[in-house]
């Protein structure tokens, strides 16, 4: 229970009353839409004909999700979009990996060793935050192209991790200004390095923060449709991509079914990280200082 | 052999002058004290001396070997930290070790080392433990314990006694005390709280806006202040500062105090009278006498050429336990005294004192200096 005492008259419980209800009111509508989709998924087409959107399925069957997985069209070829979502895998690992590392490092940089126009360092970084993808898109293209890295899967990671790299950046900034400098100065005097002192006293005690970057790069690189639809080959698209040309191109009937299982399973990986690692992201983002 | 010599130390934020050509040189195995009050520049002269912040002029010799621009690391210097600063993610095995592993001291001699030095600060039940899982008194004796294993040339102690309860504090500073004793370590320790400078130093530095205004052994700075600062920085509760007039009578030197019309003259000892004190008879001076020369009347005291009595009205009256501090009138003003407890004090009670003039100071008025 609670350890709140609360006022009981009639009046208090029928306010409560009044607010849990319009909680869950809340809850319901928001949950409707994935609800929705699940149901959709797993239902067979004439299923889908007879019943309204939130009739429960007469028969569960997997097969959309095979047939999203294996076979479903993505304009003219028909092998499914599992293929898809490793192309996804192979830009977002490396993309997250580098762009987090980064991140720490610069952080770690800018509030424990101060230079001359750090601030300034930091507030064009800052800024790189409010730069809008479409602003972006030509002079990338641009780049990727002098670079040699057009439609290739290195050249979306590319493109992700500088685009992250501002965001990574104000996490670890964030986080490392509220561990103490003299941490820093006593390993300084213990004779640590640059990196010794970062690899040896910050890194163990950021695990919080790594998380949140994590969670927020995975789902940011993992649901870009913009790079992924500009910068690709047919080869390298990722999942987002494949998703909307598998509901787009379907000609005849449309499956909706299919279209769902296919959502689901490009959904599915940021569901995931969410749910192993929550916990460590709403403790990241709220505690900030380190005791010791 | 000077461990430390600090020559014409100059620092600057911006415009802000934190240290004004600071001198001072420190000899092995002393224990040097750094006070004053915040914003004095003492813990940016300690981090100058760590190598943690440059220094905008002026040259730090640390074992004769000129080290201004060198990183802390390659100073032989270990610091101990007001926050203790220990490494929240290693044990304290891990912490002590630390500095020997960046130096590359082998393994088994790093152990030895923690084994040794555990035992010294008796921690070796702590040696698995994470910082967290300390009090602060247990953390204060590791960030000692990290600072002890690596045996530098100089330690320094930035505020380290801060952070801790009052008896703790006094427990600690007994330790440390006893520490220096045994290992006949130099040290420079800054703090703010005089009672420490008092009973741990060697040497006392005084300090205020970026200047050293008296270097000397705490007797020296309590007894024999340069100026009215030093003298109402040391001691608690501080010297008594009494507007006085200086005369000369069938005596010598005298002090008037009070009303003109009736002063209440104390003499000034004649072996302390110097010839440039004649050229202030006739001026207002300001006396500096501690509370405790103002006391309960003693037979020794009747005798005493430069003891002489008092009668006068008690105002407050606050038991300490040791003794009894009392704030009573003295000509126009109030001032502090200290009597026995067993001593029967109301406030209002017109009490026989007696003022011992053996250790009174004479203050410049405007310029606040020492004249006598």
């Amino acid at each position: 229970m609670d350890n709140v005492i609360r006022v009981q008259t009639p009046g208090a419980l029928l306010a409560r009353g009044g607010i849990y209800a319009a909680l869950i009111f809340m809850a319901v509508v928001y949950l409707a839409p994935l609800l929705v989709m699940l149901l959709t998924s797993v239902k067979t087409l004439e299923d889908i004909r007879a019943g309204n959107l939130l009739s429960l399925p007469r028969e569960i069957t997997f097969q959309p999700w095979l047939h999203a997985w294996s076979e479903a069209c993505t304009g003219i070829r028909c092998e499914g979009i599992g293929g898809y979502v490793w192309n996804s895998v192979q830009i977002v690992v490396p993309a997250v990996v580098i762009s987090t590392a980064i991140g720490a490092l610069n952080g770690y940089a800018l509030t424990k060793w101060r230079f001359k126009g750090q601030e300034w360092v930091f507030g064009m970084l800052l800024f790189g935050c409010f730069i809008p993808f479409q602003v972006i898109l030509l002079p990338m293209a641009q780049t990727l192209g002098w670079l040699g890295l057009g439609s290739t899967t290195t050249g979306l990671v590319l493109v992700h991790v500088v685009y992250g790299i501002a965001f990574t950046t104000l996490f670890f900034r964030n986080y490392y200004v509220n561990v103490p400098d003299e941490l820093i100065a006593a390993a300084k005097l213990d004779g640590a390095g640059f990196f010794r002192i970062f690899l040896r006293i910050l890194l163990p005690v950021s695990t919080p923060i790594i998380v949140v970057t994590v969670i927020w790069q995975f789902t940011q690189v993992w649901n870009d449709f913009l790079f992924g639809v500009a910068y690709s080959s047919h080869e390298t698209q990722p999942v987002t991509v494949a998703l909307n040309n598998v509901v787009n191109s379907t000609t005849g009937v449309r499956e909706y079914n299919v279209d769902m299982a296919a959502a689901m399973i490009a959904a599915l990986p940021t569901l995931l990280v969410y749910v192993l690692a929550g916990k460590y992201f709403v403790r990241g983002l709220t505690a900030g200082s380190v005791k010791g | 052999m000077s461990a430390l010599e600090i020559r014409n130390v100059r620092k600057d934020f911006g415009r802000t002058r934190v240290l004004r050509e600071v001198s001072l040189s420190i000899d092995s195995g002393e224990f040097l004290i750094l006070v004053g009050p915040s914003g004095c520049g003492k813990s940016t002269l300690m981090n100058a001396i760590a190598g943690l912040e440059p220094v905008t002029d002026g040259s730090i010799l640390i074992g004769n070997e000129e080290v201004t621009w060198r990183t802390p690391a390659e100073r032989d210097i270990a610091m101990v930290f007001q926050s203790y600063a220990l490494y929240p993610s290693m044990t304290v095995r891990q912490n002590i070790a630390f500095g020997l592993e960046m130096r590359k001291v082998p393994k088994a001699e790093r152990e030895a080392t923690v084994e040794r030095v555990a035992k010294l600060l008796q921690i070796t039940p702590l040696l698995d433990r994470k910082p967290s899982q300390l009090s602060g008194g247990q953390r204060q004796r590791v960030a000692m314990g990290r600072a002890i294993a690596r045996q530098p040339t100089v330690y320094l102690f930035d505020e380290p006694l801060s952070n801790l309860d009052a008896k703790l504090r006094v427990e600690m500073r007994t330790e440390i005390k006893k520490l220096h004793q045994t290992l006949g370590t130099t040290i420079v320790y800054v703090t703010h709280d005089q009672i420490e400078a008092m009973t741990l130093a060697d040497r006392i530095a005084v300090m205020r806006e970026g200047r050293l205004l008296q270097l000397g052994t705490p007797d020296e700075v309590y007894n024999d202040p340069v100026d009215m600062f030093v003298a109402s920085f040391m001691g608690s509760p501080s010297m008594n500062f009494i507007p006085a007039q200086l005369v000369r009578d069938e005596h010598g030197i005298s002090l008037a105090i009070g009303a003109a019309s009736d002063p209440y003259r104390l003499p000034f000892p004649a072996a302390r009278t110097t010839p440039d004190l004649d050229a202030w008879v006739g001026r207002r001076v300001v006396l500096g006498l501690r509370p405790e020369h103002i006391s309960e009347r003693t037979p020794w005291g009747e005798e005493d050429a430069n003891t002489h009595p008092l009668t006068t009205e008690v105002t407050v009256a606050e038991p300490t336990g040791a003794d009894i501090l009392l704030r009573v009138r003295l000509g126009e003003d109030e001032v502090n005294a200290r009597v026995s407890p067993k001593q029967n004090v109301t406030p209002g009670d017109r009490l026989p004192l007696q003022v011992d003039m053996a250790r009174a100071v004479l203050f410049d008025p405007e310029r606040e200096t020492r004249i006598a």
